[in-house]
Formats: C-alpha cells, structure tokens, sequence
C-alpha cells in the first residue's frame, strides 16, 4: 500500500503526460466513468456535501483501522475528480489522512482549471473526508 | 440594422483573453458589460465631481445634485413613468421588491392571498413568503404549461375576491419568455388586486412604457442595461408610494426631526435613506442615455437574429433539449443536452472562453417542473456576433463529444 504522499505523485507524473487542458478533461471524464457503482442506500441526504453545483454523495466506512470512502456525482467531471480524492485518500488510517498535506490538484494545473463554485466543492469534499477521519480517530 | 463591430469597441472587456482565447461572453442574462461610455462618466464622477447631493450649498454639490437628478428624469422618460418622484433609485431589483414587501405588511391580514408564479427567480418568491409569514395571508401560484409559457387558464381561477396582489416577472431569467404582463395586469385590476412586475430581464431587451402598462410597481437593476452593478429604481404610482411607510430611518428621508415628532420627506426622497449610490445611479443615467443612442428598436431586432440563429443550429445538435422554446421570447437559451449535467457543459464552454451561466437560476421552481438539476443557460446581447455564436455552438458539439 503507497503512502498518502506517493499516491499524490503517482498522479503528478501521470497528468504530466497531458498536452493541454482537454487531454486532463478527457481524463477525468474517463475516471468518472469508471466510478464504482455506488451503493442506492447511501445516496442519502446526510451523505450529500453542501457546496457544489453538481449534487455529490460521500460516503465512509471504518474497517481493519482504516477509512473507506466511496462517492458519486450526478456531474461526470465531479465524479471524474471524486475518483481522484478516494484514490488518494480511500484505505489509510484516519491519522494519516489528518495529517496529509493536499498538492496534487495545484500540481496538476487542475485549480486553475475550476471555477471558483466547483473549487469550493472540492475544498467541501476534501473537509468532509476529513471530518469522517477525525470522528473515526477519536471513536478509537 | 446597428454595426455591432463598431459597438463592440465601446466595451473595453470584450477584447480581453480568458484561457489563452478570447472571451466569449453569454452571460448577459446575469450582467451585461460596460462600455466606456458608461465607465468614463462613472471615473469621472469620482474625478470631477464628487460631493454629497441634495443639502450641500457649494458648487460641487450642486453638481452632483443636479446630475443624479438628472439620472431620475432620464429613467422617467425612458420607461415613461408620469412623475419623475415615482422613480426611486434603489440598490437593484431585489432592494426594490423589499421596500414594497415590507410596506405591505401593514395592507396584508390572514384573510388576503398573494399571487407569484412557479416562474419567478428567488428574489420574486421568497420576500413574499416572508410576508405571508408576518400577516398569516396565503401565498398562490400560477403554475407554468410544458412549453414554459404561464398557464393563464389557472390564472384567471387563482383571481378571487381574496387577492390583493401579484407578483410576476416581465420576462424569465431562466428561459426567457415574455409574459403577458399588459393582460395580467388587466386583469388584476378588474379584480381590484394591484400588480408588481419584476422588470430585471425586461428592462434591457425592448422598450417599455410603464404609464401605459397601467403597472402599479414595476423594479428593475442597472446592471443588466450595461450600468453599473449596485443600484437599480423602483416605480410605483404616487398614491401607492405615498400611502406606504418608509423603508429604513435615516438621513435624507425626513422633512423635519424632532424627539416629539419626526416628520418623512416626500417622494421620493422618503424611500432613499442614507447617502445613496450617487455614482451608481449617474452612471445608471448614462448608460440608458448609451442604449438610447443604439436605439432599442435596434437592439430589440438584431437579439432576435441572434436568438433565431444560435436556436436553429443548436437545434441540429443530437439530443438538445431547450426549454421555453417559445416565440415571444428575448435574447435567452436554456439547454441541456442528453443526460449531461449543466455544469460539465458549462465547464468545459469555459475552457473555450466562453461564459455561459448553468444551474438552477435561483429558479428551483421551474427545475422541479422540468425535473432537471438545471440547465445551461447562453444569453445574448447586442455586442455579440453570429460568429462567437459559431464559436459557441461548435464548444457545445465538442463539449457533447468529449462526455460521450
């Protein structure tokens, strides 16, 4: 298993190969595509995170001490972005994803890229990921 | 016909490049831009003339005065309203439905029922909904046909003897149709029931004569006739005006004060409490002066060769869904394509530097009717061409293509 960190440059390096910004598009879109199928029952208003234009689901489950997400979107490019955040952050444990320091969206140009509502969806998703690690530390 | 090149370099911010291209700005339902005409009267304002209006004995002052009120006769004679003291300037169209909102109160008992309809933006449901709460009246809705259009059928039911008000858009933010105001209001007043037209989308699209629409409020934003964002007026008729209580206390709304007896300004200086936006509204002034000048019989045709235009070949689009695809309709398009969200859409418009709107509009009602999450919404104005609408259709194509 990578670190929360080399997950991070994994997709760095990969966005590195994009020409321009429909390429990284075009990506995000693919990966939102390729979401797994969320669960019907969690679709739930409590899991639903304020903020985002694009209704976004967020879910989270705590096994063998580590922190799983799974998330949707009814938005494609959401999703395509919510299949970045699990995979960075779905499978650690909830210190280890307090204590990440979040770069790869500067990184990948991918802020510079978003309007200002949809960054504030991320910052939104990116909050709640980390209130579900700090309720499952302090259940511990 | 206008010459729409020559127009363009009046706007300073048309030339600008967003994301490495140039802007493409189908936005206008929102804000309209500025042109220099506009700017320059604003920064010179600031340059030449600043002081405070109305009670100031020096030169400066008077200057200032005198071009304000300057502003207030020009919108009098724009929307032809009787008396230029039944144009209160105001901080936009929301500013506007507040003061009358709250001057109800006193008007409005448990027995009374408002009319809005499942059309109107936020800001036309919610302060009613505010003031049926404080009196306990009862708040009706007009809902719209599968086509957008209002049901006027079920208008004409709503209209008992209970209605004292209602409370509907000149034209949809959302979709852009023009409604029938000259017949609701007609028929609001065989009823005896008094009307207020939200005139945000209308104001900037076609000449509008308030005396004789027989309107009884009618309020409208600067920001959207290429003026200034910040101030709008709100038109009422004297005797309505006059037998409403003033909206907030302060500075320039009373004739005399005293601890036993205050006693409230006239019209229309009863409603602008405060050092208003002087600039704001002298720049408002300038920029009817500037639409004026193109001509809105002009304006009014050359938006519907662009609405014609942009429909048509957005039509040949697979799987293109536009709402309120109506004839009587201004220079707005609201579309979704397939089972796309809006805001993939408008994302990847953005990319292309072009700036459309997508959302809901502060219009849930209407997204609940059409079931929908929003749309994407392109707006035109008379700055723009046939080509940036080439430009756009073509983004659209690739958008759909890359969400597959």
């Amino acid at each position: 298993m990578h670190s929360i960190q080399q997950i991070q440059d994994q997709i760095i390096d990969e966005f590195n190969f994009f020409k321009d910004w429909s390429e990284k598009y075009q990506y995000l879109i693919d990966l939102g595509k390729n979401l797994p199928e969320f669960n019907d029952s969690n679709r739930t208003d409590s899991n639903l995170i304020k903020g985002c234009q694009s209704k976004v689901w967020l879910n989270s489950s705590f096994d063998n001490n580590v922190v799983i997400f799974e998330a949707d979107s009814d938005a494609i490019i959401s999703k395509g972005i919510i299949s970045l955040l699990i995979r960075v952050f779905s499978g650690h444990k909830p210190e280890d994803i307090l204590e990440s320091k979040i770069d790869f969206i500067e990184k990948i140009g991918l802020n510079t890229h978003l309007s200002q509502t949809r960054a504030n969806g991320l910052l939104a998703m990116i909050k709640q990921i980390k209130i579900y690690a700090l309720a499952y530390k302090s259940k511990k | 016909m206008l010459d729409v090149y020559k127009i363009r370099e009046d706007f300073p911010i048309l030339g600008k490049k967003v994301n490495n291209t140039d802007l493409i700005y189908f936005d206008n339902a929102a804000t309209s831009q500025t042109p220099n005409q506009v700017i320059n009267v604003i920064s010179n304002y600031y340059r030449e003339i600043n002081s405070n209006i109305h009670r100031g004995l020096h030169s400066l002052s008077a200057d200032a005065t005198n071009k304000y009120e300057n502003s207030r006769s020009i919108i009098k004679n724009h929307f032809g309203a009787s008396h230029e003291h039944e144009i209160i300037f105001t901080s936009g169209t929301t500013h506007g439905i507040n003061i009358i909102s709250s001057g109800l109160e006193k008007f409005i008992s448990s027995k009374d029922e408002l009319i809005v309809s499942e059309m109107e933006h936020h800001s036309n449901i919610v302060p009613w909904q505010m003031l049926c709460e404080k009196t306990g009246s009862k708040l009706k809705i007009i809902p719209i046909n599968d086509d957008g259009t209002l049901n006027m059928d079920e208008y004409k039911l709503l209209l008992t003897s209970k209605v004292k008000f209602v409370f509907i858009n000149h034209v949809s933010n959302t979709l852009g149709i023009v409604n029938p105001i000259k017949e609701i209001i007609d028929l609001a007043h065989k009823n005896n029931s008094k009307v207020l037209i939200d005139g945000a989308q209308g104001a900037a699209h076609f000449k509008i004569n308030l005396e004789e629409l027989d309107v009884d409020y009618y309020v409208a934003s600067a920001h959207k006739l290429c003026g200034p964002t910040g101030v709008g007026f709100l038109y009422g008729k004297s005797e309505l005006l006059n037998s409403l209580p003033p909206y907030q206390g302060g500075g320039e709304m009373i004739s005399t004060v005293s601890f036993k007896k205050t006693e409230y300004a006239d019209l229309p200086h009863k409603f602008e409490a405060g050092t208003p936006n002087i600039a704001g509204v002298i720049g408002f002034g300038a920029a009817i002066e500037y639409m004026n000048s193109i001509g809105f019989d002009n304006i009014e045709a050359y938006e519907k060769q662009l609405l014609d235009y942009a429909t048509e070949n957005l039509k040949k689009i697979d799987n293109i869904k536009i709402y309120g695809d109506v004839d009587h309709k201004i220079s707005v398009i609201s579309f979704n394509i397939g089972n796309h969200h809006p805001s993939d859409i408008g994302s990847i418009l953005d990319q292309y530097g072009i700036a459309v709107r997508t959302g809901q509009h502060c219009t849930q009602p209407i997204m609940d009717h059409f079931n929908i999450p929003g749309t994407v919404r392109a707006s035109f104005s008379f700055y723009n061409t046939k080509s940036e609408i080439d430009l756009f259709i073509d983004a659209v194509k690739k958008a759909s293509k890359m969400l597959g």
